[in-house]
Order: structure tokens, then sequence, then C-alpha cells
């Protein structure tokens, strides 16, 4: 029974995989013939109408994906008996599709499409490390996981992660094109993209959202702490790291409101802080010690 | 001939006004917690003090030199070091200084009423205007009150203002904050926290000598343990048959308190503990202990009782020293054991599983100084046998006897241990508020606007909008707010 789930999942994890990397050409596919097809008036103009269809391809792609992997995530949740979330290829596949999912929900308020390219690469790495390196046979859990904190604790840690990253993502393109823009005007491909004011008040705005949610789960992680460890805050690596990321966007929060930064520093914050939540995930699990380092990853 | 530039003496007070001004500005402020994000780092990637001992030692060892700079500063206790706390505390007294005046200031602007609409409204943003009906100002009035706006009326102009949970949650936030770092503090003077190892049938009755270890506060006093004792009746470890990864743990008690002639049956897992007002009682780890007896030559008594042993890995091998000072010369054996016992030709013995389905105890017996006279104290589960001789290796069952020239040791049986944490956290309580309130606070400022709407009937309705910072949605507000006076709606 719990084997048959678990087959299960594998299966639909890689079906997913398939249907991300559709997704990934759809957009390349996209943004390389929008590139070539110029129009009489201005070379340096483009038009995205021939590759509308391609592109509503991929966000299709995108959506069954997501559909897929979340499908994939409850199956290898049913074959344990628990939550999915009790070693670190369990988290990287919830975090490709928390990732994935803050990119569609976006998408259905902002015009996002021209991070789609990024998004299904992301996704792809993700899953690809995660089925390649991290993959353990699905288990139950150790006794200091079993609690309904670990439900709470890690769904609000993943889906702050996902915007965090998107935010990131975001960010990270405000340079690149403010870059681009200092040299002169902005290259074709780039014209569709949102101005440099819209990415700012973007990235800016998906933080805002989400921070309380990370103090959240950073005060819902002690509160589970204090009844499996025996104390609410120790220091303990993980914790450092999520405090750490917790003072970094309090920074940013506190520079854009308060002392009024914008554009170009507030990016570069905006990506400090997001790459102390990416290290936390990364080095913590992997070489860290401390009480978050379960056995097998 | 030389100018002088006149400058204005500051004086002792104007310096101090001056120094705290810088502290409370907002730019310290953000360095500080810049710097407090950055001075935390150190502490997750060199071993602490408080965390893991054995792993600081071990750098000490390695490399003493550097290790004793580190030390110097603070690097094995990063989060109790002055410089740690420097920052932290600097921290908060600029929080306290610009968060003090602001919920003054705060109070008073809450108290006011709304400011006078300004004479030229077509100035501000969202305006708009059309031809009277009558009932504008009615109908405006209303609304505003259905929306919570507070409201400024006078003759034929009415003023609205909402949004002050903007800067109330703010201020709860960061006073949120504050009472965190008070219930941190509280519990560091007024708290406690040991470790003891208890034994399957064994009683532990809460005083200071039952400990193994015990920290607690400046200001707690021993009177202030609470008044309790348990006996550990049944451990149960429940185990993977194919990964021996642990499934379950459930510790069975009987609980006696206050003036222990009460029992009752009790159970505490890993993520329940037995609490006693403010004092929690944790199941924090297990282990076998060994029970055995050692005779002398003649056949007398030197030792008997059960040893706990260290566990050294998911299977429980579990390494002990069983001390016998009182023998002549003194008796010392370095023990290993195995709960399912398997040998294996690079280790030796080992074990397979976690339960004890086939239990060995490995010996080897020394004889000579055990050194426990010289005041140096030393690990239980381990012995210095340089000024020791060994006289004898064997492999035990469950019953037999290990005869050396000196006397004997029979391995009795075994027994399971448990490790208690007790801990006593007087100001965790106020810790959780200050973590509900400080995100109840940051919803409420992140997610309200501040604004201002104001109408003017005369001959014709003007209407105009403002919003603090910038912040959007006042536009689809006063979209909503005209259709309703058009009657569009």
């Amino acid at each position: 029974m719990s084997r048959t789930w678990a087959y299960l999942s594998n299966y639909l994890v890689y079906s997913s995989m398939a249907v991300y990397t559709l997704s990934f050409f759809a957009h390349a596919i996209e943004t390389a013939w929008a590139v070539r097809v110029t129009t009489e008036e201005s070379k340096k103009n483009i038009d995205y109408k021939r590759t509308e269809k391609v592109a509503r391809i991929a966000t299709a792609m995108m959506i069954l994906g997501f559909v897929l992997l979340f499908a994939g995530v409850v199956a290898r949740g049913v074959s344990a008996g628990r939550v999915p979330w009790g070693n670190m290829y369990e988290f990287s596949i919830t975090g490709a599709m928390a990732f994935s999912g803050a990119y569609l929900a976006a998408l259905r308020k902002y015009d996002l499409r021209w991070l789609g390219l990024l998004v299904s690469i992301a996704v792809l790495l993700t899953l690809g490390t995660a089925v390649a390196v991290l993959y353990r046979p699905s288990a139950p859990l150790v006794p200091a996981l079993k609690s309904t904190w670990l439900v709470i604790h890690v769904s609000a840690a993943i889906i702050s992660g996902g915007v965090f990253l998107l935010a990131n993502a975001i960010a990270a393109a405000y340079l690149y094109l403010d870059a681009m823009e200092s040299r002169g005007e902005r290259t074709a491909w780039a014209k569709r993209l949102p101005s440099l004011e819209d990415l700012d008040q973007l990235s800016y705005r998906l933080v805002a959202f989400v921070f309380p949610l990370w103090t959240f789960a950073v005060i819902a992680g002690a509160i589970w702490a204090e009844s499996a460890w025996g104390r609410y805050w120790g220091w303990d690596p993980k914790e450092t790291w999520a405090f750490i990321t917790w003072v970094a966007y309090a920074a940013y929060l506190h520079a854009r409101v308060t002392v009024g930064w914008r554009g170009r520093k507030a990016a570069w914050l905006c990506l400090f802080a997001g790459s102390t939540f990416l290290f936390n995930y990364v080095y913590v699990n992997i070489w860290g010690t401390g009480k978050h380092t379960y056995s097998g990853l | 001939m030389s100018q002088e530039i006149e400058v204005p003496e500051l004086g002792s007070v104007g310096l101090l006004r001056y120094g705290w001004r810088q502290l409370t500005s907002m730019r310290t402020a953000l360095i500080l917690l810049l710097l407090l994000g950055i001075a935390a780092i150190p502490g997750s990637l060199v071993p602490q003090r408080t965390q893991n001992p054995i792993k600081v030692g071990e750098y000490f060892k390695n490399s003493p030199e550097l290790s004793k700079w580190m030390d110097r500063f603070s690097l094995f206790d990063v989060y109790g070091s002055p410089w740690f706390s420097a920052i932290y505390i600097l921290l908060f007294i600029s929080l306290i200084g610009c968060v003090l005046p602001r919920t003054i200031e705060h109070f008073h602007a809450a108290r006011a009423l709304p400011p006078a609409t300004p004479k030229n409204l077509d100035r501000m943003e969202h305006h708009s205007s059309w031809s009277a009906q009558g009932d504008e100002l009615d109908k405006a009035r209303a609304w505003f009150k259905s929306k919570r706006f507070r409201v400024l009326e006078r003759d034929g102009v009415i003023s609205a203002e909402k949004g002050f949970t903007r800067e109330t949650g703010n201020l709860f936030f960061h006073l949120a904050l504050i009472l965190i770092l008070l219930g941190i503090s509280f519990s560091s003077l007024f708290g406690m926290r040991g470790m003891a190892i208890v034994n399957v049938g064994e009683r532990f009755v809460n005083t200071t000598t039952s400990y193994d270890s015990l920290n607690y506060g400046k200001l707690f006093s021993e009177s202030n343990l609470s008044d309790f004792a348990l006996t550990v009746d049944k451990f149960t470890a429940k185990y993977n048959v194919l990964t021996s990864a642990p499934e379950d743990y459930t510790l069975e008690v009987s609980f006696a308190k206050d003036d222990l002639t009460k029992t009752e049956k009790r159970t505490i897992k890993v993520n329940s503990p037995l609490k006693l007002g403010n004092t929690n009682i944790y199941l924090q780890a297990n282990g076998y202990s060994t029970v055995v007896t050692v005779r002398d030559s003649k056949g007398n008594v030197a030792m008997q009782g059960p040893v706990p042993f260290l566990p050294q890995d998911g299977n429980l091998r579990s390494i002990g020293a069983i001390k016998v000072p009182d023998a002549d010369p003194q008796i010392g054996f370095v023990g290993s054991f195995v709960p399912t016992y398997s040998r294996s030709g690079a280790d030796g013995a080992v074990s397979v599983f976690p339960e004890a389905l086939d239990p060995r105890l490995l010996l080897a017996a020394w004889e000579g100084d055990l050194g426990l006279d010289n005041g140096v104290p030393q690990s239980v589960y381990r012995i210095d046998t340089s000024k020791m001789n060994q006289v004898g290796l064997k492999s035990l069952k469950p019953g037999e006897t290990f005869i050396y020239p000196q006397g004997s040791i029979t391995f009795e049986g075994y027994l399971q241990w448990v490790n208690l944490e007790i801990v006593n956290d007087p100001g965790k309580n106020y810790a959780l508020l200050g973590g509900i309130v400080a995100i109840l606070g940051l919803l409420a400022s992140l997610f309200t606007r501040r604004r201002r709407i104001w109408i003017r009937v005369g001959k014709s309705v003007e209407v105009a909008g403002l919003a603090k910072n910038a912040a959007p949605g006042l536009e689809s507000e006063m979209a909503e707010f005209v259709a309703m006076l058009k009657g569009e709606k």
C-alpha cells in the first residue's frame, strides 16, 4: 500500500519534470522568436503577437506541472502517512512547488510571463537535484518531528521561502535592467519587461506581504522547539540563520519605508536578505550541525 | 591676525543630547539592525560552548594558539559575548528612544480631530466635481460612518481620515519586541535548567543533588525548585525494523507533587513534556545501563548496581566505565554494551538493532590507579588507564561471570535509562505574548493605509483624497465613493 503510493509519487514528480521541461522550451521559444520578428517601422520593437500562442502553452504547461507536482507531494505524504516534510528531498520538491505556485499566483495579478523562463529553470534544477542527489525512500518520522507544529511551522516557512525567492528574482532582474539602461536603451527582448519602478515596487510588495508570515514561521518554530527540545530559542544554526534572514528583511523594510531607499540600494539589500534564506536551506541542511539535521538529510 | 571660527560650546548636556539624537536616529537603528544580523553569523559557523562543548574542546586540542585568540573575542560564546550584547542593548535603547516619543505623539494625534479641508480641493489628487443633487452630504456622512472614518464636519464640508491602525500596529510591533526581550531576560535571571539520568525503576526527587548538571539564573534560589518527585515506571522505544530509525518513545512515570503524598500516573513523550506550572519535564535521550556485581578474590561484593552507558550510534552501541575505587588495588572496566550483538570484520563487536534482542557486555579489565583521588574531574564514561595494567578481556552474556586473578565481575543484566531535562522558564509566556502581539502589529501596520477624503457640497459637489506615503488603493476607494454619491451603486 504505502510502497504503491511512494512509486506513484515518484512517477508524478518525474512527469511534472517532463511538463516543466516543455514549459521551459515554450518560454525559450517565446523569448527567442520574439526577438527575431522585428517590424518595419522600428527594428528595436518586438511583436509578441506571433509568440502569443506559444506563451500561452508555456503558462498552461507550468500550471499542469504544478498540478502534477502537487499530486506527487500529496502522494509522498500518503505513502508515509504524514505531511511530506521529513527530509531534504521532500523539502525540495515542496519548495519547487511553492516557488512555481508563487509565480502562478502572482501571474494572476501582474504580467510576469517574462519571468517564466527563469522560474522553469529554477524549478527544474531544484527537482533534478532532489531526484538525483537528495532522494530518500519514504519513511515514518522520528519522534521529535511528530507534532502538529510540523505542518504549521514548515508550511509557513516553505511559502515564505517561495515568495522570498520570487522577490529575489525580481530584484535581480531590476539590477540587470538597471545596468542595461545605464548603458543606453534596453535591448529588444528586454523591452516588454516592466519599468524599473514597477519592478522595484513589486519586489517590495512581495516582501512586505510575506514578512509577517516569516515572522510567524519563526515564532511557530520557537513554540514547537519549546515542547520538543525544552527551549524556545537556542541559537541552533538553523535558528540563527532564520533570525539573520528576519533581521535582514526587517532592515530592508525599514530602509524602504523609513529611510526611503529605492532602486539599486534596495535591490541589493533584498538580494542579500534572500541569499541568507538560501544559505540557511542549503548550507545548514547539508553541512551544518545542530538540532535541525535529522538522519540522512 | 588669525581668524578663529567661533564654534558654539556643546557642553556636557549638549553632548549627551547630541549622542542621544544620533543613537535614536533611524540611520543608526538601521546600521545596528544590520550589525546584529552580521554579528550572529560567526556563532553558526564556530561551535558554541552552550550547544557543543565537545567540539569546542576539539578546537582547543587541534589548534590551541588560534583557539586562545578566538576565545579572547568570545567566538565560542558569541550570543553571550560583550560585543553581541552591546549591539542588541544599543539597538533596544535606540528602539525605545524612537518608539516612546512616537507613542506619545500618536496618542495625541489619535485624539485630535482631522485637519480642516484645504481651500483648493482641485489641487489634490483624486479630485472630481459635478453638480449637486442635494443629499450628498448625508450620503457621505453615512458612508464615512459605515467605513469607520474619523470625521470633522463644518458647514457643507466634511474632512474624513482613516488608517491610524497603521501607526498603532507599528508601535505595538516594536513594543512587543521589547516585551520579548524582557521575557528572555526574566528567564535568564529567574529560570533554571537541569539534566538527570534516571534508570527505569528509580525515583527522582527534585532537589539540587539529584541533578547530573544544573544551571540557574543569578536570582534563582534553590528554594524556588518546584516540589515534585517521580518514579520511572516504564520506558518503551519503538524502532523501524528495517532502518532502526526510532518511531516512538513513551515514558510512563508515577508523579507526586507538593507534599509528595498523592501519586498519579503520567506519560511523557518527546513532543509533550510533563508540565507543572512554569516547570516542564522533558524526555531528552535514552540508553542502557548495565547491572553488574564486582567481587574481590575472597568473594566479597566490592561494587554492585546499574552503570549508565553512553550511546554511540543509532543502534545504541554504548560505551561506559565501571570503576571500583574501593578495591585494593583499584579495579576499572572499560566496557562496551551492544543490545543486539553481531561481529563485523572491521569494527569487531557491533550492534545491529537498538532493542536488546541479544545483549552483550564486552569488557577490558584494568588494575592500578584510577586517578580519582587527585581532584581532577573525570568523565563517568571513561577511564584514564595511563597508570593501570590490563588484566583481561571478556565478552559476557547476561548471567555470565568473568573471573580474573584479582576477583570477578558478573553481568546480571541491563536496564534502560532516560535523560530527563527539567526546565523552569518563568519568562516564556511574556515572550510568547510578545510574539503574538508582534505579528498582529505587523499585519496591522503592513496592510492598512492612512488616507484622507474631503467632500465639499455647494452648488456643485467636490471630492478629493490624499494617501500618506502614496500608498496604493485610494483610487478604487475614491471611485467607489463617487459612484455611491452619484447613486450609481
